[in-house]
C-alpha cells in the first residue's frame, strides 16, 4: 500500500514534471495551429533555461528572469521565421538546425555557470488550504510559474475556439491560399504564433533551470522539447488534451524515481527510458487513426507559404 | 526600393552549388563577430579553428577519423530526405551498431580471427538496421511519426549502450570505469596510415558515395525516391510506393550509420564506452544539406563539418573555449545555407517591381508528415 505521504509526493512531483512540457507543448500547439511546424523546441527551451538562469544567478531576482527567458526563447523563433517564413526554408531541416544551435549556443552561454548554486522559485503556499493532507500540497502548494501553466492552456483555448483573431489564426493553418485571398496577413499572424511559441519554450527551459532542478546543466532538457513535440500529436491539436497528457507524461518521469525508490530492482538507464519509450507507444496509438490525425491536424502544417508575386 | 525576392523561371544550377560557398563564408563572418563578442581576437580563432588543425599530417589523418562516420551517414540519410523521410535518429543507428559489433567483439574476445571484422561489419550494420527498421515501422504501419520516433530511440540506445557497459559488459578488471574491455586486435580495423587513427572504415565511406553515386544516377530506385520526394502525385500515378521508400531509405541508413558505429569502436575507440559519437548522426544532417543531397558533395561537406569538430577542440585546447563552439558554428553553417538557397529559386531585385510579373511557380513544399 502506498500511504499518503508518498501519494503526496508522486502527484507533487509529477505536476512539477508536467510544467515544462506544459509550457513547450502549448506555445509550439499555436504555432502548429498557424500551419507552421517548428522542430527546434529543445534548443528553443535550452536558451530560455541558460538565459533564465544566468540573469538569476547574477541578479538574484526570478522577475527579471522568466521574461529574459521568454525573450531569449522568442528571439531563437524568429531566427526560425525569418528563414522558413521570408526566406521560404524548408521548415524540418530549420527547425533541426535551431535544436543544433541552440544546444551550442547554450552550452557556451552557460560554461561559466556549472556547478553555480541557486534558490528554487518561491513556493506560493496558501495558508490554511495548502495544509490539508494530500489535496493541499498537490493543489495549493506551488509556485506561481504551475499555476500560470494551467491558466496559459486555458487562455490559449479560449483564444484558439472564442475569439477572432484565433479563428483567424486556425484559418491560416488550415488554408493559407484562402486565408490570404481573403486578404489576412498570413505571414505576419505565423510570425506572431513563432514568437509566442518561442517565449513559451524559454519559459519552460526556464522552469527547468529556475524550479525542477535549480541549476545548469549542458543539455539539461533532455529531450523534453522533443517529448512536447510529441504530446502536441497525441492531444490531437488541442489545449485540453495537451494538459492531460502532459500530466500523464510527469507521472511517467518521476514514476522512475520511485520505482527505485521502492527498491525494485530495475536497471537505472530501464527506468530512464520509460519517458521516451511512452512517447512512441502513445504516437503509435494515436497516429494508427491516420483519419483522425488528418481531420484535427492543421491542413497546411510544414507546407511553404508564397504569396504571389 | 527595398530589395526584394522574385521568383526565377527555372531554378539556379549555378546558385545550386554557390549557396553552400555563401553560407561558408557567412558562418567566417558570424564566427568571426561571436568570437570578438567573447572577447577572443576573431583572426587568431578562426586561424585556430580553421586552419591550425590541417596544418599537418597527423591533423588531416585526424579529419578523415571524423569525416568517415559522418560521410557514412550523411550518404544514407541524403537518400531519405531525397525522398522526404526524415530519419534523425541516425545517432541512435550508429549507437546500436556499435552496440552490436562491439558485443561479436566482447563474445568472441580470445579466440578471434580474419573472419572476426568481416563478422562485426555484418553485425553494425544489422544492428542499425533493426534501430532504423523501427521507425519504418511504425510510420508504414501505424502512421506514427518518424522524426519523433527515430529520435526517441536515439535516448534509448544511448541508455542502453550505458546499462551494458556499467553492467554486463563492463571490464571486470576495470575498476570503476564504465567501459567494456578493449578489444583483441583481430576486432581492430587496420590502420590506413601507419601512426595515424586513419583507418580502414574510411574505405567504407569512399564505397558509400560510389554506391549511393551509382544508385541515384543510374537505377530506377534513384529516380523513384527522386519522384515520391518532389511530386508525390506524379509518384502515386507511377505506381511509386512511398512506403517502400521510406522501408528502403531507413534500413540503407541504419546499415550505413551502424557500419559508422562499428567503425568507431573497431577503429579509433577500441572499446565499448558509454558515449561512442559527439553527435555524429546529428551533425550529418547538416552534412547531407551542404552536400545537396549529392555523394560527391557529401564527400566535400563531411571534411568540412570534421574540421568544425577539430576546430572546437583547438580552441578549446588554445583558448579555453568550450567545445560547444562546434555546435554553434554546425547550427549557423545550417542557418545560412538554407537562407542562401532562397537565391536557388528567387533572385534579388532593387527597386520597384515590373508592371507583369511572371507567374510565380511555387515552391516545392516538402510536406513533413505528423
Amino acid at each position: 500500500m502506498i500511504g499518503v505521504d508518498t501519494l503526496t509526493a508522486i502527484l507533487v512531483s509529477m505536476i512539477v514534471a508536467a510544467t515544462p512540457l506544459i509550457y513547450a507543448g502549448i506555445g509550439e500547439l499555436v504555432v502548429e495551429k498557424s500551419g507552421v511546424l517548428n522542430l527546434g523546441v529543445e534548443g528553443m527551451m535550452l536558451v530560455g533555461a541558460v538565459a533564465g538562469f544566468a540573469v538569476a544567478a547574477t541578479t538574484g531576482s526570478a522577475f527579471l528572469a522568466i521574461p529574459v527567458a521568454m525573450m531569449a526563447g522568442a528571439a531563437m523563433a524568429l531566427v526560425f521565421g525569418v528563414l522558413t517564413l521570408t526566406l521560404l526554408a524548408n521548415q524540418v531541416a530549420t527547425g533541426l538546425a535551431l535544436t543544433i544551435f541552440g544546444i551550442g549556443l547554450s552550452s557556451l552561454i552557460g560554461k561559466g555557470y556549472v556547478g553555480t548554486p541557486l534558490d528554487r522559485l518561491p513556493r506560493l503556499d496558501l495558508p490554511v488550504l495548502s495544509d490539508i493532507p494530500l489535496i493541499g500540497p498537490v493543489l495549493f502548494g506551488h509556485d506561481a510559474l504551475v499555476y500560470l501553466s494551467v491558466a496559459t492552456v486555458a487562455a490559449v483555448g479560449w483564444f484558439l475556439s472564442r475569439t477572432r483573431p484565433g479563428l483567424v489564426l486556425r484559418a491560416i493553418g488550415d488554408n493559407h491560399d484562402a486565408a490570404h485571398a481573403i486578404g489576412y496577413p498570413v505571414i505576419a499572424v505565423r510570425y506572431a504564433a513563432v514568437a509566442f511559441g518561442g517565449a513559451m519554450s524559454g519559459l519552460g527551459g526556464a522552469y527547468l533551470s529556475l524550479a525542477y532542478s535549480p541549476m545548469w546543466a549542458e543539455n539539461m532538457s533532455a529531450g523534453r522539447g522533443w517529448i512536447a513535440l510529441a504530446l502536441v500529436v497525441f492531444a490531437t491539436w488541442r489545449p485540453g488534451r495537451l494538459l492531460a497528457g502532459a500530466y500523464l507524461f510527469g507521472g511517467v518521469t518521476i514514476a522512475q524515481l520511485h520505482v527505485q525508490g521502492a527498491g525494485i530492482a530495475v536497471p537505472a538507464q530501464v527506468m530512464s527510458m520509460l519517458p521516451y519509450l511512452a512517447t512512441i507507444v502513445v504516437l503509435v496509438i494515436i497516429s494508427r487513426d491516420a483519419a483522425r490525425i488528418r481531420l484535427n491536424a492543421p491542413a497546411c502544417l510544414g507546407k511553404v507559404f508564397q504569396a504571389d508575386a | 526600393m527595398s530589395p526584394r525576392l522574385e521568383p526565377r523561371g527555372e531554378p539556379s544550377r549555378l546558385l545550386t552549388w554557390l549557396s553552400p560557398v555563401i553560407a561558408v563564408a557567412a558562418t567566417l563572418v558570424a564566427g568571426a563577430v561571436l568570437f570578438a563578442l567573447l572577447g577572443f581576437d576573431p583572426a587568431r580563432a578562426l586561424w585556430l579553428f580553421f586552419i591550425t588543425p590541417v596544418s599537418t599530417v597527423y591533423g588531416l589523418t585526424e579529419l578523415g577519423v571524423k569525416a568517415t562516420p559522418l560521410c557514412l551517414i550523411a550518404v544514407g540519410l541524403a537518400l531519405g530526405f531525397r525522398a522526404n523521410v526524415w530519419n534523425i535518429g541516425a545517432e541512435g543507428q550508429l549507437t546500436l551498431g556499435a552496440v552490436a559489433a562491439g558485443g561479436l567483439a566482447l563474445a568472441f574476445w580470445g579466440d578471434g580471427g580474419f573472419w572476426l571484422l568481416p563478422l562485426m561489419v555484418i553485425g553494425g550494420a544489422v544492428g542499425g538496421m533493426v534501430w532504423g527498421a523501427i521507425p519504418a515501422l511504425l510510420r508504414t504501419r501505424f502512421n506514427a511519426n518518424e522524426i519523433l520516433v527515430s529520435l526517441m530511440l536515439t535516448y534509448v540506445a544511448t541508455l542502453i549502450l550505458s546499462y551494458l557497459v556499467h553492467g554486463p559488459w563492463k571490464d571486470p578488471d576495470g575498476f570503476a570505469f564504465p567501459e567494456s574491455r578493449m578489444f583483441e586486435d583481430s576486432a581492430r580495423l587496420p590502420d590506413l596510415v601507419p601512426g595515424s587513427r586513419l583507418h580502414i572504415g574510411a574505405l567504407f565511406a569512399l564505397a558509400a558515395v560510389a554506391g549511393a553515386w551509382v544508385l541515384i544516377g543510374r537505377t530506377l530506385v534513384g529516380f523513384e525516391l527522386k519522384v515520391v520526394g518532389t511530386a508525390p502525385q506524379a509518384a502515386r500515378y507511377a505506381g511509386f510506393s512511398h512506403n517502400r521508400m521510406i522501408w528502403l531509405t531507413f534500413l540503407i541508413t541504419g546499415a550505413l550509420a551502424g557500419i559508422a558505429g562499428m567503425a568507431e569502436v573497431s577503429g579509433p575507440i577500441g572499446l565499448l564506452q558509454p558515449q561512442i559519437s559527439p553527435g555524429y548522426g546529428f551533425t550529418a544532417i547538416i552534412v547531407a544539406f551542404l552536400g545537396r543531397l549529392h555523394p560527391g558533395g557529401i564527400l566535400l561537406a563531411s571534411l568540412l563539418l570534421a574540421l568544425s569538430y577539430l576546430g572546437g577542440e583547438a580552441v578549446q585546447i588554445g583558448m579555453g573555449l568550450p567545445l560547444a563552439a562546434t555546435g554553434v558554428f554546425q547550427g549557423m553553417l545550417l542557418f545560412f545555407l538554407l537562407a542562401s538557397d532562397i537565391l536557388i529559386t528567387h533572385r534579388v531585385r532593387l527597386g520597384r517591381r515590373p508592371a507583369a510579373a511572371p507567374a510565380a511557380p511555387r515552391a516545392a513544399a516538402p510536406e513533413a508528415g505528423e
